[in-house]
């Protein structure tokens, strides 16, 4: 664990803390004391091979495993002063604060318009004009509105991959979250589109707190700023992204970034 | 680099890359030795070969530019894997210099066969043994990963420019003694300039080396010990 150089670094704050996360999905210890911040406006990366519990931190965080029979979390997730882990939790309200980007595009089966005010209507009742000005600022912000301003009452679903992507982004934060969880969200999408994608996360990160589980190591090292790798449940190394590709501390990370794991 | 890849190629050419540094270390130290034996022995024959071996030199470093440029296009190498891949490109830089310089001397040891015999020369043999042994030495810390002994090899180089200094003061004293003998010292004068570079080339592959292995830079409290910079007046000299 490397952690005591980047808390040193002033102008980074956490919006989560995690301490002694562990996680269950029945009999199974996914997650063993897993303890790292996930900082205010960055971009955090987490890698790792498949089955290292990635995923499973990143459904944690908006308490997505709730879905589920027989899983159940212990230790302190803390979004600001908001214990997530509390049974007692609104999870609409948790979920409106904490958005989340699938990895296959999920469009809704109606327009383009509905896909976003959809969302929006959940939490907040608006008049139809501030309801067209969330939605294409919501369009503008993830960089799908010059595609799509004309023809807002198409199907969402006649969009390319990477359009249906941007869109179930633009969904996110029409409903204005604080933290946007992103898990492989360009593995079902072309260079150009990922490209795209990532371009956005860093506009993205002046407003929002973003975490992206990814297999692609070169999309871990582009778009984020702090990395943390993950193996057999636990977190093995969490730094600045640029310390984990050029000069990792355990020898689990060099191997998996270097591409040697057995 | 113990463990291997997944990717056996990515291995291949790894070991490829490695080899061929090797290799060419192995032709610049041959070259440096050979260069300083061809002064102490004032052997044309030996200058000559050396001279023309250098271009294996320089085509190591162009097939090293070429296998580094492919390495990192096509494999996007992480970590260790990163640091010995663009280390590679600095060593192969520093070995081409290396190289140069051999050949420098080499071609000065056949003008000074044609000069008017000067003092005999005892420090500069005894440079040249200082600086084979440092390109020695920083070659088998890179092939067995020994960044402790790059680090000796840096630090070997204060004594060699403390030799340097000692050369260039003691061959200034033959040339205000005898003005005929100025070509020869004047050659032994450059011969022993090279010497120090290769050195200082040497020691920047030491603290690639080190790099490499450690992921973070040597410590830089490097004393710098060549002062003949600052020598205007050579009465001042000795």
């Amino acid at each position: 664990m490397q952690t005591a150089q980047q808390l040193a670094e002033p102008d980074l704050s956490p919006k989560i803390s995690i301490k002694n996360l562990n996680f269950w999905y029945g009999d199974k210890h996914a997650l063993r004391n897993v303890t790292m911040p996930i900082y205010s406006r960055q971009v955090t990366a987490f890698i790792g091979p498949s089955g290292c519990g990635k995923s499973t931190l990143l459904r944690i965080l908006n308490r997505m495993y709730d879905l589920y029979p027989g899983q159940r979390a212990e230790g302190d997730v803390m979004l600001d002063k908001l214990n997530i882990l509390d049974p007692k939790l609104d999870l609409n309200m948790l979920r409106a604060r904490v958005g989340m980007v699938f990895q296959k595009p999920t469009p809704f089966p109606m327009s383009i318009y509905d896909n976003i005010a959809f969302g929006v209507r959940l939490y907040e009742r608006l008049p139809k004009s501030e309801m067209d000005g969330r939605v294409e600022a919501a369009l503008k912000g993830a960089a799908l509105w010059n595609e799509v301003k004309d023809k807002l009452q198409t199907s969402g679903l006649g969009l390319s991959g990477g359009q249906q992507q941007r869109l179930c982004i633009a969904r996110t934060i029409a409903v204005k979250p604080e933290v946007i969880l992103m898990d492989e969200p360009c593995s079902a999408l072309d260079p150009i589109s990922t490209a795209k994608i990532e371009e956005l996360m860093d506009e993205l990160r002046e407003n929002f707190t973003i975490v992206i589980v990814t297999h692609s190591m070169q999309q871990a090292a582009r778009a984020s700023k702090h990395t943390a790798f993950m193996y057999l449940g636990e977190l093995v190394e969490f730094g600045l992204t640029e310390d984990i590709f050029t000069r990792p501390v355990d020898k689990r990370t060099q191997d998996y970034v270097t591409g040697r794991f057995g | 680099m113990a463990d291997s890849h997944t990717v056996a190629s990515f291995d291949q050419e790894l070991n490829a890359l490695r080899t061929k540094i090797l290799r060419m270390g192995g032709i610049a130290e041959t070259n440096v030795a050979a260069a300083i034996q061809a002064i102490v022995r004032r052997d044309r024959a030996l200058a000559e070969r050396t001279i023309s071996s250098d271009a294996r030199i320089d085509v190591f470093d162009g097939e090293i530019s070429d296998l580094v440029t492919r390495l990192l296009a096509l494999r996007q190498p992480m970590a260790l894997d990163l640091r010995f891949i663009v280390g590679s490109l600095k060593l192969a830089t520093d070995l081409e210099r290396i190289g140069d310089y051999a050949k420098n001397i080499a071609k000065r040891s056949m003008a000074l066969g044609v000069a008017v015999p000067t003092q005999p020369m005892h420090a500069i043999p005894r440079m040249g043994d200082m600086v084979l042994s440092m390109v020695k030495d920083v070659l088998d810390a890179l092939s067995n990963d020994d960044a402790d002994k790059a680090v000796m090899v840096r630090d070997r180089d204060t004594f060699l420019d403390e030799m340097y200094n000692s050369v260039f003061r003691e061959l200034l004293t033959y040339m205000m003694e005898d003005p005929r003998t100025i070509t020869g010292c004047t050659h032994l004068l450059f011969i022993a300039k090279n010497l120090e570079r290769i050195g200082d080339h040497a020691t920047n592959m030491a603290e690639t080396i080190y790099f490499i292995s450690r992921g973070r830079r040597m410590a830089i409290d490097r004393p710098k010990a060549d002062t003949t910079a600052e020598v205007a007046d050579p009465t001042q000299a000795a």
